[in-house]
């Protein structure tokens, strides 16, 4: 190995232990037995775990968190998958600046889309909880969720489509029969991400959930008493888990759709 | 048979900044095996697609055999389209494609397996039912789309450059094999093409297309034959132009100085006007004879050769004759110029091989 390979080997080490060493240290202490963080570690339990099933607040904060972040993902999905069809397909007066505007909660800072959307609810008069939290994850995913269905979607033979009408099917028929199962790995990846996103949102929560916790909140709730730190270690020990699983199987999916698209149909003729 | 079973009434299509159609009319025959055939651009896509419905006109009508069709949408037109890159469905076996378009025709499933089997049977895929479209040629793809159109039972086939992305040698084959089963089954078939060698072997009627019109409408021999305007003339087949004036006329003949050739009395098909200089002559390069002697034909000038390409079946002259400033190509089966002394040679050409078109022609 060359000088130049092994600098370049050290800097990629250096690189990814910057990124996952902190996220490592989570699961290795939830399995220490002691309340606090500090090494040296003094053994091994998995009695953390056992704490962290049995708090109920917990479970309902998973509940609450798993009816937003299906909700906000299906709506986000739904209105992405629409406005990737436009912007793939058709070219529009103002198209620039429609996509501008889908894209923009991505650029500004979630703190102030967050007090935003607290003005607004409150102002009308509505109760804080978990639905303008799901308003807020929808407003927040759809950026996510139609950058990777463009991505689906571009390169798509539209004559297929064409063809379905051609061969006697109306709108609806042709989307159903055509369109949804050929996009269908981009939507499950879009599904997947959207997910994620908001399932571990917090500031937007922060600002709207009231009194129903999501489940950042909850963990962000029990940081403060010092013996509810272990359970708290554990909780993100899984969430990181689940969450490292949820994204590799969308880009995953994502890259299959895209490598049997390449296959099927040809880059766009 | 019916005459006017498709009508096109001033139909235009522009788009934003363009005529993409422009005010064309004509009709097609029932059972016609009919071509549009132009270069890319000039509007034959468009028109097919107006006709399969993917597209609406700015103005004009579309008449299917007495329906008006104008406001239809594709899934609702007795039209169907083979795609120029066949628009296989992807995720569906070769007989789930074929049936797609079966499901709201309203037939029992006994009738739908038949059609299936009759259109296997006819396309010669018997056996490939299973196959994706991933696992077939480019020429078995076609197929597919051509069944897939052609189990609905249209009244009209519509095929887009079908034979494009197909090399030579299948591209023949596909050719005669389109105009039998085309004979066979006697649907109506709109063929758009830019090749005009494809264009000419195989439809009954060809309407040549350039700037959003027609050019000229008619059988294939009479277009190479007798082009109706220099557009034609210079896009089917090959041609030389020479400058040329007209001047008296008797109707039937008119008199046509030729640049540096003389004068001579020419038929005048066209009705071109006596004393114009918007015309110009035109002469086939297989229709002249070259030769390393005088020859006593209408016309005979001394001449020297550029250039040869043999190619194959016939040799292409290029010459430069005294008193006219450009090459004439002239095609020969002369296999070489080994016989011409200094590339020194006669171009011969009969009177009845020069045509007088004018430069400008009002099309239809």
């Amino acid at each position: 190995m060359n000088e130049k390979n092994s600098t370049l080997l050290i800097y990629t080490l250096l690189y990814f232990g910057f990124l996952y060493v902190p996220v490592l240290f989570l699961p290795i202490f939830s399995f220490n037995d002691a309340d606090y963080m500090s090494f040296p570690l003094a053994g091994f339990t998995t009695e953390h775990y056992e704490e962290m099933w049995s708090k109920r607040n917990l479970h309902k904060a998973l509940w609450a968190s798993i009816k937003v972040g299906v909700v906000a993902s299906v709506v986000s999905t739904i209105i992405a998958l629409f406005a990737a069809k436009a912007f793939a397909r058709y070219k529009f007066r103002g198209n620039k600046i429609s996509y501008g505007a889908i894209m923009m909660p991505f650029l500004i800072p979630e703190i102030i889309l967050a007090v935003a959307i607290l003005i607004i609810w409150v102002n009308l008069g509505f109760k804080l909880g978990l639905i303008p939290v799901t308003i807020g994850h929808t407003l927040f995913c759809t950026p996510f969720a139609m950058l990777i269905l463009i991505a689906r979607i571009e390169g798509f033979d539209f004559s297929l489509e064409e063809a379905s009408r051609d061969l006697g099917e109306n709108a609806w028929g042709t989307f159903f029969r055509v369109s949804f199962p050929l996009y269908f790995p981009g939507i499950i990846a879009a599904l997947l991400l959207s997910f994620i996103i908001s399932f571990d949102e917090f500031i937007l929560a922060f600002f709207l959930t009231g009194s129903d916790a999501t489940l950042p909140m909850y963990m962000w709730g029990q940081m403060r008493f010092v013996q509810r730190l272990p359970h708290v270690l554990a909780l993100g020990a899984v969430i990181i888990v689940f969450t490292t699983f949820f994204v590799l199987l969308a880009f995953w999916l994502r890259n299959v759709g895209q490598e049997k698209a390449k296959k099927d149909i040809g880059i766009k003729l | 048979m019916n005459n006017s079973f498709i009508q096109i009434n001033n139909i235009s299509k522009h788009f934003v900044d363009v005529k993409a159609v422009d005010d064309v009319s004509f009709e097609i025959k029932e059972g016609e095996f009919f071509s549009l055939l132009g270069p890319s651009g000039c509007g034959k896509t468009t028109l097919l697609r107006l006709l399969a419905g993917f597209e609406y006109p700015t103005s004009g009508n579309l008449l299917i055999d007495g329906t008006d069709i104008t406001a239809l949408p594709p899934d609702k037109r007795p039209t169907n389209m083979v795609f120029q890159n066949y628009a296989i469905f992807p995720h569906l076996n070769v007989e789930k494609n074929i049936k797609f378009g079966l499901r709201k025709l309203g037939l029992s499933n006994d009738e739908i397996d038949k059609r299936v089997k009759d259109i296997l049977t006819l396309v010669k895929l018997k056996g490939y039912e299973e196959r994706f479209s991933n696992q077939l040629s480019g020429g078995q793809r076609q197929r597919v789309a051509l069944a897939r159109a052609l189990v609905r039972q249209p009244k009209v086939l519509l095929l887009d450059e079908p034979l494009g992305a197909l090399d030579k040698k299948l591209r023949d084959e596909m050719q005669l094999e389109l105009r039998t089963l085309q004979k066979n089954i006697g649907i109506t078939f709109i063929f758009v093409t830019h090749d005009q060698q494809e264009a000419i072997s195989m439809s009954d009627r060809v309407a040549v297309m350039n700037d959003g019109k027609i050019q000229q409408l008619s059988a294939p021999n009479e277009l190479y034959k007798n082009p109706e305007n220099i557009f034609v003339s210079d896009f089917i087949g090959e041609t030389n132009f020479l400058k040329a004036e007209t001047n008296s006329s008797d109707g039937e003949f008119i008199n046509v100085s030729i640049e540096e050739l003389g004068e001579f009395k020419i038929k005048n098909n066209l009705n071109i006007p006596a004393n114009s200089s918007d015309v110009v002559c035109t002469v086939r390069p297989e229709s002249m004879m070259i030769d390393k002697e005088k020859s006593d034909w209408d016309i005979c000038l001394d001449a020297k050769i550029c250039q040869t390409s043999y190619l194959g079946e016939m040799t292409r002259f290029y010459v430069e004759a005294k008193g006219i400033d450009k090459i004439i190509t002239v095609s020969s089966q002369y296999f070489n110029n080994q016989s011409f002394d200094n590339n020194e040679c006669f171009i011969s050409i009969s009177l009845e091989d020069i045509s007088i078109l004018n430069k400008k022609k009002p099309v239809l």
